[in-house]
């Protein structure tokens, strides 16, 4: 339960907002579900709306309107590489084929191991230094820029060899 | 103040603060709208509405008009088009509607919204009325650039609960449904999925869709996306015929459309296919709710009546209408001044007034069983003519007391939310919280049981009789007293919930006393409207008839027949069977083999409202008219008629023959009808918006009222000096108050008879405070059993923490046999 | 150029350090129009100072801020950190690396605008970068740089980060605002503009991280120092964020007015591989394509000049593409960005941008028609002047001027001889 695991993240979040605006909540409390649960289910969202007083349903239709929340299953990582058109010119499509080629899946595919997911994201404001990617992970996100496939092939390993998630996502930090 | 604007070329004045599609609607222009509906915000999306707006021009510097080589003020014209439905009316522009640049725009719009629309209008339960068909084929071009390959292949049959269903792929994204269920409804239950081109409605409430007003999201869909799964592929628009009625279910007295159409399922006779709003801006404007929608389906049971019955040798079978007849007549001449008559508000005026005025001519009794009190009040003290809560405004105030009206009524509910967020000071009295609370600038809290009290409270400090002093209240009191002197016109709703008969009593006149503290009553937007628990429970009393204050068994005390029309007093409570059981003769007249039918020596088949003329008088006293829908079902009758035939046998004269001919005895003998025809009822005059005609769109497929407006009767005024009555004692020493709850989807036999709803019906099931349940050592699931008056029941519990200290609550009509508040004892079930 | 006012963090190290940043004069400007000025008198300089909005639509700042409607409380201030457009990068560059001043450039907006709360809305991917801004605003709050009654003054100032999403409509200010009050970020209706009913319903300002970062140098040192640098009417610097075929990609500041000529080859070093300049997509993807002609290379890049030659400034958020490129291509990559981006709730963005995806696959293909070329011109055609806000004409501007200028690369495609790239 969010309220009982997070109840001083969640003070701390709503009290960013004015105390009859607690709908501007909804966004920090799904990463924070996110955080918690990995996919937001069903569940986890309506316990959001709870928190704030939102239906399910207005709590579900933004998480269908944001791109970085999910609410089907992917893997513990998410590898987001910018295929946007300055990275794309600098040859980032080719080096996320490559990747998939490399990890035997397709774009949007998990490894069957569960850890790593593979996907193309729209311009991450890092053109000049693709090829890029994000990791997307429990605990946020952090760039991981001017990369190779040796780099990456490097990074998503540590991942999976430890699956430990937090430890792993500190030690590959740049 | 008005504004002055030429649209393509013809002068309009408007008020200020017009939007631009209206004007242009009021002088008949149509400019075609998808996301615009005049009862919500602008929001602009669809881009349909384009025109071309030309303004004044000005000099920067010193703000003058500019003028033209002829000295007319110079015109500019902005690059862009721009959205009709979202920009208001500006002084000497000029717009264009009909240009070749508006149009070739807003072709382009409908082609691209063809590119996601799917091709499929001679299945689609649109056709025919759909603006989209419309305006594809009136601006549309003639053949599609978009290759039909590209379409997007989406669900066509998505069901958002068991009552709506969507066509992902007909969708535009207009946003009407969801905008309807957040901003007029405040159920936001369905919204949009994903963005862009991917955008789809979903929901995720249990049950889907899950608001009391779902239904009425079809009706504004421009397209076919939303349709109801009773209707949805039943007919085609075009085939359907329409009859005006008034819904059945509620004090309301929403304005129906019933569309109809000969089907072999019922050996080529018309069947209704659908429940659609007709347009009464005073009373439910273009809405309706989903039980007045959806539970229709009643009327066309298989287990209705279809033949008299009378009881030969202990058993009831079917007879003659002239056997029955005769059977019933000798009864009640046997019985004489010892007959009653039982009615309730589910009558229409003629019925309850031909069975009044029969059994006033037997010298016996006829009763209301809808045990509420205040009938004769209303009559004093009732909202004055030109009442609506439509134009309630921020001087109004409106005191809701003792009543739940989502439940209840929830189309009074709708409105007054919406009074309130226009800024009407709502007051909501209540010993639970009810969904009303969350627009109520006053929530006033008393103990179980206790509204006279806290009525007596506001009409103390609102300059009442001193002695009332006790009463004074707490802080929400008093400031919600204080908003009701502050407001110039004050309209207050008082319900039952919580009292007895003798406790509305004393509500009813605490509230009577309170609207004429304000000196205004008979003005508009003043006075009292009771929620009653029928359609027609006003029009009952004001037929003449009354309920027994004491409690149907006093009225049957020393009765020898008993005549019971539209009541199921031993369905209500199987316990109550016993002085029926006693009587020489019971006689019954109903839709259904009720349970206290079961016990009758005749049994008279009456009809269903579809079926039937006649006359229903709201709760805020308009009169108004039902018309017939579909032909009678073989064998039955209606109420007024069957009566009428009955008095022929004791040579009581009563019309027989035409409703509107009982009317005109109504007309002639009730005083507040006095001159009242049913062609008054029948007038109509324009309203605004417009819905209908060829633009359909414009409102959704809303019905405009061409067949009566009805006639809201004036209140006597206050007349002789009422004294308020001090509230009854409750009956102490027991530990809890039990109280029935009125909720929308009861066990009622409508309700019960139509099966759509059916998984929507509140269960049987007491509600305690989680304390209670912690204090009595329940668990979480499991039985309790309670007890009072010698009788007990053993019933599912639930918890809920808007249940007050000291009471525990009950659905009404779900089956437990109580319809006071009643203190009993609660204990855990052994077993 | 030899000093920068936004990139300071490239003449002086470590200014990311509070302390550092305070020796060189940081809030120093804020606690002087705290003590010594009228909110006024604050946007009076920032009128005079010629500032023009550095999120893309170029309008003068202190102008903005004298829209806000009078006597209304509370205010808020919204610094748009949502930095999504393809190509641009420098607002995470300036709050990684400057971010004091950018915050103390917030302050000073917040005080002009008498608002007491001020959110910076970061795009999710910024999620290091914002943590970090947590600490230096706790950091704020600690040296009672931040928090009530500053300075002796009656004004008090909170301010908090908020994060998106992922979603690149919520950069256009109405859809952030909604985005910030928990909604979809979707646009709204304007009139009312931010500065009369914005966030809750009260008067707000949104600036641009760059916008804001510029204040603290205009207060201290002056206005007459600040309109020195720029053009009359486009004063000041700009990052200038240049990706895409180019030897030296990054951030380059330097005074509006420069020439592309001089920003491609003078300071990011020219096109790789020896390969010829063809197009320059001057504002990301959100404005007419440029055929590098050396009318256009020797265009000056300010809010006026750019325009002359068929495009706009936008955020400068400068794409080189050389000769090898296919235009085409380039276009169906921003289209396909477009269409994914659509926030859906206005027909001729939605649909149109679909349909012109849906042409592009085909042209992609090598399997379109020769007409379908003049469609994919009219449906963009068709598009532009109807939406809601801006992006429907940035998605339809790109293709409808790359038709009309770069045609050859699209015939290649009917005629089944395409060079794609890439
Ligand atoms: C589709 C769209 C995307 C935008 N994205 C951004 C953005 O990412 N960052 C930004 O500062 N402004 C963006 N803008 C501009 C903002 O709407 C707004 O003009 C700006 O934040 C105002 O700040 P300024 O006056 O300081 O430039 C965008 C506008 C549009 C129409
Ligand atoms: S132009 Fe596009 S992004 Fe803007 S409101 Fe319309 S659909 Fe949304
Ligand atoms: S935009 Fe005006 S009706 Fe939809």
């Amino acid at each position: 339960m969010l309220a009982e695991n997070y109840t001083q993240e969640i003070e701390a979040i709503l009290a960013k907002y004015p105390s009859d605006q607690k709908r501007s909540a909804v966004m920090p409390l799904l990463f924070l579900a996110q955080r918690e649960y990995g996919t937001l289910t069903n569940e986890a969202i309506t316990e959001v709306g709870e928190l704030i007083g939102l239906q399910t349903t207005e709590v579900a239709s933004l998480v269908g309107f944001y791109s970085l929340y999910h609410d089907r299953p992917g893997g513990k990582y998410r590898i987001q590489v910018c295929t946007d058109l300055p990275c794309a010119l600098k040859g980032a499509q080719a080096f996320a084929d490559e990747l998939c080629e490399k990890l035997d899946i397709e774009m949007g595919e998990t490894t069957p191991d569960g850890q790593v997911t593979i996907e193309q994201v729209m311009c991450l404001a890092a053109c000049d230094r693709a090829p890029l990617f994000q990791l997307q992970g429990p605990n946020g996100f952090r760039y991981h820029e001017d990369q190779s496939i040796g780099s990456a092939m490097a990074l998503i390993e540590s991942l999976r060899v430890r699956g430990q998630v937090d430890r792993a996502h500190r030690l590959t930090a740049s | 103040m008005s504004v002055t604007l030429t649209i393509d070329g013809t002068e309009v004045t408007v008020p200020e603060g017009t939007l631009l599609v209206d004007a242009a609607k009021r002088r008949g222009t149509d400019v075609p709208v998808f996301c615009y509906h005049p009862k919500m915000k602008p929001v602009g999306m669809c881009r349909v509405c384009l025109v071309e707006i030309g303004r004044p021009a000005r000099d920067r510097a010193t703000g003058e008009s500019l003028l033209d080589e002829s000295g007319d003020p110079l015109i500019q014209f902005g690059p862009n088009l721009e959205t009709a439905c979202t920009i208001t009316v500006g002084q000497g522009w000029q717009v264009r509607v009909s240009s070749e640049k508006a149009i070739q725009g807003r072709k382009e719009i409908v082609e691209y919204l063809l590119t996601s629309h799917p091709l499929d209008c001679p299945i689609c339960d649109k056709g025919g009325e759909c603006p989209l068909q419309d305006l594809t084929m009136g601006h549309g071009s003639g053949e599609s650039r978009f290759l039909f390959d590209d379409k997007i292949r989406l669900a066509k049959r998505y069901p958002l609960g068991e009552l709506i269903f969507l066509d992902r792929e007909r969708c535009i994204q207009c946003a009407r449904c969801t905008r309807f269920q957040d901003e007029i409804v405040g159920d936001p239950v369905i919204g949009f999925y994903e963005r862009g081109r991917r955008l789809e409605i979903v929901t995720y409430s249990d049950p889907g869709f899950d608001s009391y007003f779902s239904g009425n999201t079809t009706d504004i869909c421009p397209v076919g996306a939303l349709t109801t799964a009773d209707f949805r592929f039943g007919a085609r628009p075009w085939e359907l015929n329409s009859a005006a009625s008034i819904c059945p279910h509620c004090p309301v007295g929403c304005n129906l459309t019933l569309s109809t159409r000969r089907e072999a399922s019922n050996a080529g006779r018309d069947v209704v296919k659908r429940v659609m709003p007709r347009q009464n801006e005073q009373v439910n404007e273009i809405w309706i709710c989903d039980k007045g929608r959806f539970v229709h389906h009643y009327a066309r049971s298989p287990e209705r009546l279809t033949s008299p019955r009378v009881r030969k040798n202990g058993k009831l079978v079917k007879a003659s209408w002239n056997e029955a007849l005769t059977r019933a007549a000798e009864g009640l001449k046997g019985a004489a001044s010892s007959a009653v008559g039982i009615a309730s508000g589910r009558l229409m005026n003629e019925d309850l007034f031909n069975l009044k005025e029969l059994m006033a001519a037997l010298g016996g009794r006829a009763i209301l069983v809808d045990s509420m009190a205040g009938g004769n009040l209303i009559q004093r003290y009732g909202v004055g003519v030109g009442s609506n809560l439509g134009s309630l405004g921020k001087r109004d105030a409106v005191l809701v007391i003792a009543a739940d009206l989502h439940e209840e009524a929830p189309i009074w509910w709708l409105r007054l939310k919406q009074a309130a967020e226009r800024g009407t000071t709502l007051i909501v009295a209540n010993a639970r919280a009810t969904r009303l609370d969350d627009y109520a600038k006053h929530r006033v809290r008393y103990g179980p049981g206790e509204a006279v009290q806290a009525a007596l409270g506001l009409l103390h400090l609102n300059g009442g009789d001193p002695e009332l002093a006790r009463f004074e209240g707490d802080r929400a009191l008093k400031s919600a007293a204080r908003a009701i002197k502050r407001a110039r016109n004050v309209t207050i709703f008082f319900g039952q919930e919580g009292l007895n008969y003798a406790g509305t009593e004393a509500l009813a006149r605490a509230c009577a006393l309170i609207t004429e503290s304000k000196g205004r009553v008979g003005k508009s937007n003043n006075g009292l409207v009771a929620v009653w628990p029928r359609a027609n429970t006003q029009g009952a009393w004001d037929m003449g008839l009354r309920p027994e204050p004491a409690g149907l068994h006093r009225a049957l005390a020393g009765a020898v027949a008993a005549y019971i029309v539209a009541a199921d007093p031993v369905g209500d409570d199987p316990a109550a069977a016993a002085p029926f059981e006693k009587l020489s003769t019971l006689i019954v007249q109903d839709l259904f083999l009720t349970a206290t039918a079961e016990l009758a020596d005749v049994v008279l088949p009456a009809q269903a409202f579809v079926e039937r003329a006649g006359t229903f008088t709201s709760g805020e006293r308009r009169v108004q008219r039902l018309y017939p829908a579909v032909g009678a079902l073989a064998g039955s009758l209606p109420d007024w008629k069957i009566v009428a035939n009955l008095a022929h046998r004791l040579e009581v004269d009563l019309e027989d023959k035409a409703a509107p001919l009982v009317f005109e005895r109504i007309a002639a003998a009730v005083p507040d009808y006095l001159g009242l025809s049913y062609d008054d009822l029948a007038a109509v005059e324009p309203q605004w918006p417009e819905v209908g005609g060829a633009d359909l769109y414009f409102g959704g497929t809303a019905y405009a009222n061409k067949q009566g407006l009805g006639v809201q009767l004036a209140p006597r005024g206050a007349g002789r000096p009422l004294k308020w009555k001090a509230p009854p004692r409750a009956s102490a020493g027991k530990d809890l108050l039990l109280t029935p709850v009125t909720v929308l989807y009861d066990r009622g036999s409508a309700l019960r008879h139509s099966r759509l709803l059916e998984g929507r019906i509140a269960p049987l099931q007491l509600i305690l405070h989680p304390d209670e349940i912690e204090r009595l050592g329940l668990s979480e699931a499991g039985e309790v059993e309670i007890s009072w008056d010698g009788r007990s029941e053993r019933l599912k519990f639930a918890a809920s923490t808007d249940v007050p200290p000291g009471s525990a609550l009950v659905p009404r009509g779900a089956g437990l046999a109580l319809s006071d508040p009643t203190p009993v004892t609660v204990r855990r079930s052994n077993s | 150029m030899t000093e920068h006012i936004v990139l300071r963090h490239r003449d002086i190290e470590r200014i990311d350090q509070l302390e550092v940043y305070l020796e060189n004069g940081g809030f120093r400007a804020f606690e002087s129009i705290v003590r010594k000025k009228s909110p006024e008198q604050v946007i009076d300089i920032v009128k005079k100072s010629g500032l023009r909005g550095r999120g893309g639509a170029g309008f003068p700042t202190g102008v903005k801020w004298s829209f806000l409607t009078p006597d209304v409380y509370p205010r808020y201030v919204v610094a748009n950190a949502d930095e999504s457009e393809p190509g641009t990068f420098k607002d995470r560059e300036i709050m990684e690396r400057n971010p004091f001043q950018f915050l103390e450039g917030v302050a000073i907006c917040a005080y002009a605008a008498q608002a007491e709360v001020a959110y910076i809305y970061c795009r999710a991917e910024f999620w290091d970068l914002t943590l970090e801004l947590d600490r230096k605003i706790e950091q704020l709050k600690e040296g009672g740089l931040l928090g009530k009654k500053l300075f002796g003054s009656d004004f008090s100032l909170e301010m908090y980060t908020h994060l998106g999403a992922g979603a690149y409509i919520c950069g256009e200010e109405t859809a952030l605002l909604e985005s910030l009050e928990g909604k979809l970020g979707q646009p709204r209706l304007r009139p009312p503009f931010p500065a009369a009913e914005g966030l809750y319903g009260k008067p707000t300002v949104v600036n641009n991280v760059e916008t804001l970062t510029n204040l603290p140098l205009i207060i201290d040192r002056g206005v007459d120092w600040y309109r020195k640098i720029g053009t009359e009417k486009s004063t000041g610097t700009k990052v200038f964020s240049v990706s895409g075929n180019i030897e030296l990609p990054g951030n380059y500041e330097l005074p509006l007015g420069t020439t592309f000529r001089e920003l491609i080859f003078e300071h990011a070093g020219g096109i790789p591989n020896g390969h010829a300049i063809k197009a320059i997509l001057p504002a990301g993807a959100s404005a007419p394509i440029l055929p590098a002609s050396d009318e256009v290379l020797d265009t000056k890049m300010d809010y006026e000049s750019v325009p002359e030659v068929g495009s706009s400034l936008g955020s400068a958020s400068i794409i080189v593409i050389d000769e090898t490129v296919d235009i085409a291509w380039v276009e169906s990559k921003i289209t396909d960005f477009f269409e994914h981006e659509s926030c859906g709730k206005c027909t001729p963005c939605r649909d149109g941008t679909y349909w012109m995806k849906h042409i592009f696959e085909r042209i992609m293909d090598d399997t379109a028609q020769a007409h379908e070329i003049d469609l994919l011109h009219t449906v963009g055609i068709g598009i532009q002047g109807k939406c809601l806000c801006a992006l429907g004409d940035f998605a339809a501007l790109a293709v409808t001027t790359a038709v009309e200028r770069f045609r050859p690369d699209f015939d290649l495609h009917v005629q089944g001889k395409s060079s794609k790239a890439a």
